[in-house]
């Protein structure tokens, strides 16, 4: 112990010879310069995203999808609903790339018509939700307090209410049809939107930029739009792709049990309720293809979902 | 405690209301009246209709008895079956669909958490990226799609397994895979997720280092941790499943609750659809509240009284 202290005083910082000292090689100037290029958030995100593979292969599903449910159509010489009887239950073929079903339409022609009403009911819903979903929990979120409170307390007991069930009954009281289904959809799916919103602003409204922000007196509405809304993107993002697949499984399954879209459009839920009883008869073809595309779709949709997820949650961040 | 449980019971006879005041809407806004203009009710279901609803009454008399025999139970006759009421209909299709409903939960929950257990302990592992990929496709996949493709494969091109009904155990093995695929599959990914968190705590690595066997560590330390998301997520699997049970038991022709009510549905029988909506609802939003409680009961980490529960 000893004569470590008196190495320690010997050397106190002023008797300390300057050539026990060296410059480090390295440049000054280069040590303070960025390795790596300078991303947005979203480029990074979308770098990431890039990386996963799984929900690479979603996206390029899901535009595959979005272009045959545009231009599909036109590649078959068929109607949607033109019924041939004569030609029932033809296997895939040559003319007949899908098949037939049981009235002798053609199942390729009526798979894209119904990838347009699950998409167009889907993403309508999404965005409803979001719309709803943002002002609310905007507001709920930014005012605090009693407003905070009683919008809050409405949530709660809109969550409570069973979803599905209450579809069900609205689509009941007012008759399925392609809008009242969203309407439906999105009388209580826009809770999750909204609690989602409102916890993001929560967190952001304390943060200094914001603060600093208000104190050279910029209106509430301006901070909401462009402090709080861009910087909450992200859980709403991934919260719009997890709601497209959960509108289309909820429109088969209306589909399912008679509240869906009626002719003379042909939802996928629909084709699949058509062919149940085909099925036993072994003309599998006329479920395969809806059933395929319903499933895929949300696949598409759920793995797109987390790897936005993922990608955007800066926590995560390499 | 007692406060939080009082105002959640609060909360939930609000949603009650909701829903019994929608169904109440539900009868007077459809078109003419909801049971005479009907060709197939005959003058007797008529008259128990009439002397049932008071429908000559005015609207807030109507809204009032309506409250008045949701509360004493008595949802009324049914328009398309003579002398049935819709309890009879409730007090048959009930224990079917509860049994249904109560094999699946199990199926789903144990084998979704043996799932996720593998999963995590065989993190980024071969068995992890099957079990996974499993599980994205199990959500990904609608139950009544899985029930026409099982029936297609097991009952009609290998013949292993009755199709339809519900008398026996093999009859209830389709069905409840159907139904338990989703929730199973739900389970098995929030298991995995949470295992791996908990699994990188210091008390894990304090009972490894006590020497404690793997096999005890996960059961004994890390699983109570690991399983409490899973009991928050119950109430939603609960209404996935008790929904699932319609078009499940449509499919199966199972006679229970969920079939009763998909037909009340493509008949119009109004009050069959309004006592199922008002039961249903009823039955989940209690298993909701009830989750809620056991979930404060079994994690001592929630606290009740925080203001606002956020």
């Amino acid at each position: 112990m000893k004569p470590a202290n008196e190495v320690k005083t010997a050397h106190s910082p002023s008797q300390i010879p300057d050539d026990w000292f060296s410059w480090k090689d390295k440049d000054k100037g280069e040590a303070e310069t960025v390795a790596r290029p300078s991303l947005s958030y979203w480029q990074d995100a979308w770098r990431r995203l890039v990386k996963n593979k799984l929900a690479m292969l979603g996206l390029a599903f899901l535009v595959l999808l979005g272009l045959m449910a545009i231009f599909g159509p036109i590649l078959s010489p068929y109607q949607v609903n033109t019924q041939n009887l004569p030609n029932q239950y033809q296997p895939p073929s040559a003319e007949y790339w899908f098949g037939t079903d049981s009235a002798g339409r053609d199942v390729f022609t009526r798979t894209w018509y119904g990838a347009r009403i699950s998409l167009f009911v889907g993403l309508m819903a999404a965005l409803i939700d979001v719309t709803i979903g943002i002002i609310w929990g905007g507001i709920s979120g930014y005012k605090g307090g009693r407003t905070d409170n009683i919008m809050m307390r409405i949530i709660e007991i809109l969550y409570g209410l069973p979803y599905l069930l209450v579809v069900i009954l609205l689509l009941v009281v007012l008759g399925p049809s392609l809008s009242t289904i969203i309407i439906a959809l999105t009388v209580t799916g826009w809770v999750g939107m909204a609690r989602i919103v409102r916890g993001q602003v929560l967190q952001i409204k304390n943060y200094e930029f914001v603060l600093a922000s208000k104190s050279f007196g910029t209106k509430s509405s301006r901070i909401i739009r462009k402090n709080l809304l861009p910087n909450s993107m992200g859980p709403i993002i991934v919260q719009m792709t997890l709601t497209v697949p959960s509108a289309i499984f909820a429109e088969a399954f209306l589909s399912f049990i008679g509240l869906g879209i009626q002719a003379p459009y042909a939802s996928w839920g629909v084709m699949a309720n058509d062919s149940l009883g085909a099925i036993l008869s072994g003309n599998w073809w006329t479920l395969f293809f809806p059933a395929f595309f319903i499933s895929f779709t949300m696949f598409a949709f759920n793995v797109l979902g987390d790897g936005l997820q993922d990608a955007l949650d800066p926590k995560l961040r390499k | 405690m007692l406060k939080y449980i009082s105002k959640r019971f609060a909360v939930m006879l609000v949603t009650l209301w909701i829903i019994i005041t929608l169904t109440f809407i539900l009868m007077v806004s459809v078109p003419g009246s909801p049971f005479n203009s009907d060709q197939s009710s005959n003058e007797t279901i008529k008259a128990n209709l009439e002397a049932h609803y008071n429908l000559d009454a005015p609207y807030h008399i109507q809204y009032f008895n309506y409250l008045k025999s949701v509360a004493t139970f008595d949802f009324g006759p049914s328009i398309k079956q003579p002398n049935q009421t819709v309890n009879d209909l409730l007090g048959r299709g009930f224990p079917i669909s509860l049994e249904l409903g109560i094999v699946t939960i199990v199926v789903a929950v144990i084998s979704g958490i043996i799932l996720g257990i593998i999963a995590a302990l065989r993190h980024n592992g071969f068995i992890d990226y099957m079990a996974m990929g499993f599980a994205v496709l199990g959500i990904s996949i609608p139950n009544f799609i899985l029930a026409t493709l099982l029936i297609q494969q097991l009952a009609v091109n290998l013949d292993i397994l009755p199709p339809a009904t519900w008398s026996s155990p093999a009859h209830m093995i389709m069905p409840v895979l159907a139904l338990a695929t989703g929730p199973m599959a739900i389970i098995a990914r929030l298991t995995r997720s949470t295992m791996l968190e908990v699994l990188t705590q210091d008390y894990i690595k304090m009972a490894r280092a006590k020497g404690l066997s793997p096999w005890k560590i996960v059961f004994k330390h890390a699983l109570r941790n690991a399983l409490m998301p899973v009991v928050t997520i119950m109430g939603t699997l609960l209404a996935s499943i008790l929904t699932g049970t319609f078009v499940i038991e449509q499919i199966f022709a199972i006679p229970g609750m969920g079939k009763y009510f998909v037909e009340s549905i493509n008949q119009r029988d109004y009050p069959v659809i309004m006592g199922t909506t008002v039961f249903y609802s009823a039955f989940l939003i209690l298993m909701l509240f009830l989750v809620d409680i056991a979930y404060g009961l079994l994690d001592p980490r929630i606290k009740f009284h925080k203001k606002g529960g956020e």
